[in-house]
């Protein structure tokens, strides 16, 4: 078995905060921070850049608006011309709630199915899993894992940096794969 | 109780009014919203849940009937060919309006009181999306057309009419319904993640497993999903505000008499906002004492509501005096008729209930001993439904009973049918909503947590202990 990486546990979002500044220090990239709950500034205190879901999710809702734009129009311009109380064909005023809610639809699906797309999620097996402490990563502890595929991780270094980080406990991951 | 209240008042870093009572810890927040999940059956559920079921099952056999049948075995007549499926229908979209108010825009003004309620509102946004959907879908009378409603490329080449408010209607509300149930989800993925990590059995592992999608509460996660949370509160909003005013528009964009009115898209809003707050109230009264959640759903959440409830009730009550006053100033006979008869005509006993439960019975809480009372609150809360459904069904039945013509006259009485149905969509409700506490948690315990002291990682957590090197390091410095 290959090893994953080490992880490391904290008691407080506070320990947990200094520990991801030092790691962000020595250089590392491969890592992460598991907590229950979001922490807040951790981002940066780990050095991430902002997402990138944002940008997806504008261009998904705009062609999900624009798609019902264009639906509307067709359907009552070229696929079924046909004249209800008077109104013109293309009464683009009439368009205009259809147009806003396909729009919202197109940026919530894209929302969640881009969230979980750059989280590479769903994923149901993991080696954290198999760590019986990281179950109370759901609960009240907090996380560190360095991964060893991380170009400057040492089986020693590494442990040692998070062992002088403040961690409560330190240990070892197993790639069971 | 009083005491122990007084002393956790304040939260200790901000010096603002703590949000949870009771010395809560990390720990503590998610035994005391998963512990009951994974406890045996208390008796009293099934109290509330075979009743529920009984009253579903009423309706599955009213709905049964009509499709026999047809609307006919309803009261409906010429002229009321309206009256309490559309009621219904405008009723429960109402009620679903608060939860994704207390979900999307208190969380866009950053109102961290929400966050206790946040999970059981927006639960109650989906339950009644689902019963607001059962009556468009059986009012047609044929519903083996109801595909008609939808888009779809058909053998007769036939397209549904994009420029009427009906067809706004369809799109809207199963976009919200869409969206609510996205949101929901995406809330719960973290709290589905600490069920699976604690299950009792395997059974509850794999199942509880599989819906958290393999969550492990990563920090590079966190980031991607806190975005898709904001941005999804963001098109929530106007999504709401939308919804019902597209359901007003049903009626203002008709010709009738009390209903061709402008003010209609903010008042339909402010009503269901009213309204969606007191079914709230309802659900949170009940739970919060049969969870033991008092500590989390605490008395300041009910003053907020009963705030909300204050204000939104006036809006109300200044759009029925609004009403009142531009039917007399539009100089419309067939208007300032319409108006008249609602308070005065064969319908004025609806007209004065709903006055009543809705803008004479919210004025108690101008009182803080009335917003922090819970007898009150809960009788209050019954009243505001009441008062709501009446002002859908004063709109609806009072609009349409005198036509143009004194010949076209008619008064609408309910059948047995009727009233099945609407007791059975309550049925559903309560049913969906006991299914809901019973196997999911009831407060979006991440989000509970990151209200709690301690959570700010440049705090010095009261209740946890600073390992020795960390004390040394703060020394040196």
């Amino acid at each position: 078995m290959a090893a994953f990486g080490v992880l490391a546990e904290y008691a407080t979002p506070a320990d947990l905060f200094r520990a991801c500044e030092r790691v962000r220090e020595a250089g590392y990239t491969r890592w992460d921070a598991h907590t229950p709950f979001p922490v807040h500034g951790l981002d940066r205190a780990m050095g991430m850049r902002r997402s990138r879901l944002p940008w997806i999710i504008l261009v998904v809702g705009l062609g999900g608006a624009a798609g019902g734009f264009v639906l509307q129009w067709w359907v009552h311009n070229a696929a079924y011309p046909l004249t209800i109380s008077g109104k013109p064909h293309f009464a683009w005023p009439a368009y205009v709630p259809i147009t806003f809610e396909l729009g919202v639809l197109g940026g919530a699906l894209a929302a969640v199915l881009g969230m979980l797309g750059l989280n590479q999620l769903p994923r149901h097996h993991h080696p954290l899993f198999e760590v019986e402490r990281f179950s109370r990563c759901s609960d009240d502890r907090f996380f560190i894992s360095i991964e060893a595929s991380d170009p400057r991780f040492d089986a020693v270094a590494t442990r040692q940096l998070l062992e002088r980080s403040g961690a409560a406990a330190v240990e070892m991951v197993e790639d069971p794969a | 109780m009083a005491a122990t209240e007084e002393r956790d008042l304040y939260d200790p870093i901000s010096g603002r009014p703590a949000l949870i009572l009771g010395g809560h810890d990390f720990h503590s927040i998610t035994e005391a919203v998963a512990g009951p999940v994974e406890a045996k059956t208390p008796p009293a559920w099934w109290l509330f849940f075979l009743p529920s079921l009984a009253l579903l099952g009423l309706l599955g056999v009213a709905v049964s009937w009509l499709f026999w049948e047809g609307i006919g075995i309803w009261g409906l007549n010429v002229p009321v060919g309206w009256a309490w499926d559309i009621t219904n229908f405008v009723f429960w979209v109402g009620i679903g309006h608060a939860g994704t108010l207390i979900s999307a825009i208190l969380f866009l003004f950053r109102q961290k009181w929400r966050t206790s309620i946040n999970r059981a509102a927006e639960a109650m946004t989906i339950f009644a999306v689902m019963c607001a959907l059962i009556f468009p879908g059986i009012h047609v009378g044929r519903v083996w057309v109801a595909y008609f409603m939808f888009p779809l490329p058909n053998q007769m080449g036939m397209w549904p009419n994009f420029r009427s408010p009906l067809l706004w209607d369809v799109f809207a509300v199963s976009i919200y319904g869409t969206v609510s149930v996205l949101f929901w989800y995406v809330g719960l993925i973290p709290d589905l993640a600490t069920m699976r990590d604690r299950a009792p059995t395997a059974l509850r592992k794999r199942l509880y497993g599989f819906f958290a999608l393999g969550w492990r509460g990563s920090n590079r996660h966190w980031q991607h999903y806190e975005v898709a949370y904001l941005v999804l509160a963001g098109l929530a909003t106007p999504l709401v505000l939308s919804v019902h005013s597209i359901v007003s528009m049903d009626f203002a964009v008709s010709q009738i008499p009390g209903w061709h009115t402008t003010i209609f898209p903010p008042y339909f809003v402010a009503g269901a906002i009213f309204s969606g707050f007191a079914m709230v109230i309802t659900l949170m009264v009940i739970c919060r004492s049969a969870f033991g959640l008092e500590r989390i759903i605490t008395l300041r959440h009910f003053d907020y509501m009963a705030k909300i409830i204050l204000v939104t009730g006036t809006m109300v009550g200044y759009a029925y005096g609004m009403e009142f006053f531009i039917a007399w100033y539009s100089g419309n006979p067939y208007e300032m008729f319409t108006f008249q008869n609602r308070a005065l005509g064969p319908y004025a006993w609806a007209y004065w209930t709903m006055i009543t439960c809705n803008v004479l019975s919210p004025q108690v809480f101008w009182f803080k001993k009335a917003r922090t009372s819970i007898p009150i609150l809960f009788v209050m809360s019954i009243f505001v439904n009441i008062g709501m459904w009446f002002e859908r069904f004063v709109i609806i039945v009072t609009s349409l009973h005198r036509d143009f013509l004194p010949s076209a006259w008619g008064y609408f009485r309910p059948t047995i049918w009727d009233v099945s149905c609407l007791l059975g969509s309550f049925g559903l409700f309560f049913t969906m909503f006991c299914l809901f506490v019973r196997f999911l948690p009831m407060v979006a315990t991440a989000e509970v947590k990151t209200v709690l002291p301690g959570a700010d990682p440049h705090a010095h957590h009261p209740g946890a202990h600073a390992s020795a090197e960390q004390l040394a390091e703060e020394g040196a410095h």
